[in-house]
């Protein structure tokens, strides 16, 4: 999923560095009002966990592999704003120290990752969260179809990309097809390990789940009621 | 308090495992973005990193012949440098927002 330089023109890398830069600085804001002593350590585990799981690629199809994104498991973690922090930061070590995604396309990666993975997931996450039943196995549920769905939507990322700015100029519809196709098979990967992953928290310290602490407040409510 | 940072050494204990020891097993095909532009044809337009010289490229350690701890080794070097660089922005920005309430 890491673009190289080239792929995209650079135009159009400047333009979405621009995006990504400014949802960066919003983050910024975000996590301000939502970390605090308990999750700021957690956010930072969150991203060093998420790079580690990055660089376990794992078959989906003939020669084919894909890696976790982590937004969804991000987001559902710590929150959707320091979930775009925590990825970004990802993106940079990946940049900066082991040539993985172009340094000109840091703004489309960051685009696709950092943003579209992390609040489509999240969006995804409270969306399902809702219609479930309120308990503990809801949260994996929904974390696993969260993951699942923010992956082909990061790939449409590129694709939205290529379509203003790539180099090449193979059809559109022939590329957003073989994205998401093999997109989705890599969302089923990244929702289990999604899903895995908050289980586990879920299982030790589910007082730290951003994800979590709507449905226990919603339980709370319900027992006054 | 004992038990957060019990979780927190648990988890990146962890992570230095799955990046120094079991990234060694990870699949080596091209990711799907890479399978893509090569089966539709734009894979040629990718130019070469202007990091590719670095120490570090393509996660491994320059100069470790050895394969598997030369990507363990470059693993590890990540989640250290990763946790330090993100646990600080996290622990400066949880500070600032102590500070202005």
């Amino acid at each position: 999923m890491h673009i190289p330089d080239g792929f995209i023109d650079v135009p159009t890398s400047v333009a979405f560095a621009g995006i990504a830069a400014a949802g960066v600085a919003l983050s910024l804001k975000g996590a301000k009002s939502t970390l605090d002593e308990k999750t700021a350590p957690l956010a930072g585990l969150t991203a060093t966990f998420i790079f580690a799981v990055q660089m376990l690629n794992f078959p989906v199809a003939a020669g084919t592999s894909g890696h976790l994104l982590g937004g969804a498991l991000a987001a559902i973690l710590v929150g959707p704003w320091a979930a775009s922090l925590a990825l970004t930061v990802v993106l940079l070590m990946q940049g900066l120290l082991f040539a993985d995604g172009g340094l000109t396309a840091l703004g489309l990666n960051v685009f696709n990752m950092s943003l579209i993975g992390v609040w489509v997931g999240y969006a995804s996450f409270i969306a399902i969260k809702k219609i479930l039943p309120k308990n503990k196995s809801s949260i994996s549920i929904a974390a696993f179809l969260a993951g699942l769905i923010s992956v082909p939507f990061a790939a449409a990322g590129f694709v939205l990309q290529y379509a203003i700015g790539g180099t090449a100029t193979f059809s559109i519809s022939q590329v957003l097809t073989a994205m998401l196709g093999t997109h989705f098979l890599i969302g089923i990967g990244e929702g289990v390990i999604s899903a895995l992953a908050v289980g586990a928290v879920m299982a030790s310290r589910s007082d730290l789940v951003y994800g979590y602490k709507g449905s226990q407040q919603v339980l709370e409510t319900r027992v006054k009621e | 308090m004992k038990k957060q940072n019990k979780f927190l050494i648990a988890g990146f204990i962890l992570s230095l495992f799955l990046a120094g020891v079991v990234s060694h097993y990870a699949s080596s095909s091209p990711d799907g973005l890479e399978k893509v532009a090569g089966d539709i044809g734009f894979l040629e337009s990718a130019k070469e990193h202007s990091n590719s010289d670095g120490v570090l490229a393509d996660y491994g350690v320059k100069g470790i012949k050895n394969e598997r701890l030369s990507t363990g080794a470059a693993g590890v070097i990540g989640v250290i440098a990763t946790a330090g660089v993100s646990t600080g922005l996290f622990l400066v920005l949880r500070r600032k927002s102590g500070a202005n309430k």
